[in-house]
């Protein structure tokens, strides 16, 4: 089953009377892996937030490409692990069932704990685990979810860079079948995991042109194809800043 | 926890103490000697125990209900706005009135039996509860509401399974600086008017210029206290092993 795109259409985001980003229009296509990029502070996380329906909008709207709204579509992931620090990690990756008053799963969620690696660790509290087992766990309660659409923000930045690849990887495998906009602020990162990379810049925020990444993700990190998109995405970001 | 430290301030405090009584001319009804005092307390000790089982139920009660009205005033203050309006004014006004100034009303009111002082050991217990509890459950992690919001919770199960949980520390803390201030009330209660108790014994030695049944009384009392701030201290601890806040002060 193809997952629904998202639709933004003419958004409109303020504060305080300050405008973050006018009449900003885009579309992420079904099934695609899109990576939102951008100096620190233009308001890629707002944007997100707005798409996950945890902030309004000043105006336009955001949509499923299948014209439906997309709550209760959506599953976010954020900077931090954000596990319950007193719940255990098989707790924690079912902790949407819970809010959602469903049975909980226990061997789906030890499934997908299997697959982030994380087997034999179910009954640990996010405390005894490293930060990249946190990030695996909060990758597994992301999946948990099964939603079609998947939103990430900058979710491995703090993780070494070994961590980090390793991470990227999984990411790619699991969500190939979800459509996912992914922030970060790490060119690599982006040209390793996306199908398309946007840009977004100024004040208020406009979007550039999607760039096109040639290759199936995630891509090798001495891919060719990945080294050029890379070098010129590096000297798009510089240009900017 | 290391009992050494206490015992050597314990034994110095006697010290310090039996040195008073030997080398000043302090008469015995103003401060009895260690001695006398271990006398007293052996001699009197079916008073004394079956008094101090009165506080200790007085005491008990209070924290059992205190916690409990203070755990719920604090859900409810936090839950809704409009009963916030209506509680805060409440339980300042029940603060800043001192339970010394209540006591003879409730005893008037309550008899002299232990209802009054269960409902003075709560006076002074909910407020603590009440307080830190509340400021707990306001102070949720944004990140943690933002996730549940996204995972479509209801605000009944945020509360639940997300800010009531995030809230345990400060609730420890409050019922921390409760269980310590705990015996102020059953004790007060018991001066103004009583049959039976601690503060009771204590009254009647102290009209009787036994100085030393007081001490022996008082003695038992801080025994008491100390045991049951150390017993809640590490239950709370044990409980909560996943805070890091859950470090307390003995």
């Amino acid at each position: 089953m193809t997952p629904p795109g998202i639709a933004v259409e003419n958004l409109a985001l303020r504060y305080a009377g300050a405008s973050v980003f006018e009449n900003l229009s885009f579309q992420v296509a079904p099934g695609q892996f899109v990576v939102l990029l951008g100096p620190s502070g233009v308001g890629k996380s707002s944007l997100l937030r707005v798409i996950a329906g945890l902030e309004s909008p000043a105006a336009g709207s955001v949509r499923a490409s299948d014209g439906a709204k997309l709550a209760g579509r959506v599953a976010y992931m954020g900077q931090q692990d954000l596990l319950f620090p007193w719940a255990r990690v098989l707790d924690n990756v079912m902790l949407g069932a819970r809010l959602r008053g469903e049975a909980p799963d226990p061997a789906r969620a030890r499934e997908l704990l299997a697959r982030v690696g994380l087997q034999g660790r179910e009954g640990a509290l996010p405390a005894e685990l490293s930060g990249g087992m946190r990030q695996r766990a909060a990758l597994a309660r992301t999946l948990y979810e099964r939603r079609p659409i998947v939103l990430m923000d900058e979710p491995f930045s703090a993780l070494d860079a070994l961590t980090r690849a390793r991470i990227q990887d999984l990411a790619a495998e699991l969500l190939a079948g979800s459509t996912t906009l992914l922030i970060t602020h790490d060119p690599l990162e982006a040209c390793r995991l996306g199908h398309h990379l946007i840009v977004l810049s100024g004040q208020p925020a406009r979007l550039g042109a999607p760039i096109a990444v040639p290759g199936t993700p995630p891509r090798a990190p001495d891919d060719a194809a990945l080294l050029q998109t890379q070098g010129r995405l590096l000297r798009l970001l510089s240009e900017m800043a | 926890m290391n009992l050494l430290r206490p015992l050597v301030t314990f034994l110095g405090f006697l010290a310090v103490w039996w040195a008073l009584t030997r080398f000043t001319a302090l008469p015995a009804f103003m401060l009895p000697a260690p001695a006398d005092v271990g006398q007293a307390l052996w001699q009197q000790r079916d008073l004394l125990v079956s008094n101090a089982l009165t506080t200790l139920t007085e005491i008990l009660l209070g924290l059992l209900f205190g916690t409990l009205f203070g755990g719920l005033a604090a859900i409810a203050i936090v839950a809704s706005p409009v009963l916030q309006r209506w509680l805060m004014p409440v339980l300042v006004v029940s603060q800043a009135i001192p339970v010394f100034a209540l006591a003879p009303l409730l005893v008037l009111w309550l008899g002299f039996g232990i209802a009054s002082k269960v409902v003075m050991a709560v006076l002074v217990i909910f407020f603590p509860v009440t307080a830190n509890f509340a400021d707990g459950l306001r102070r949720t992690d944004p990140g943690w509401l933002d996730l549940a919001r996204t995972m479509n919770a209801s605000p009944w199960a945020m509360l639940r399974h997300v800010r009531l949980p995030a809230a345990l520390p400060a609730f420890a803390s409050g019922l921390r600086v409760a269980t310590a201030v705990a015996p102020i009330g059953a004790i007060i209660g018991e001066w103004v008017g009583a049959s039976s108790g601690l503060g009771f014994v204590m009254i009647n030695a102290n009209a009787r210029i036994e100085t030393n049944v007081m001490f022996a009384a008082l003695f038992i009392l801080a025994v008491m206290a100390v045991a049951l701030y150390v017993l809640v201290d590490q239950a709370l601890r044990r409980l909560l092993r996943w805070s890091p806040e859950s470090t307390g002060l003995s």
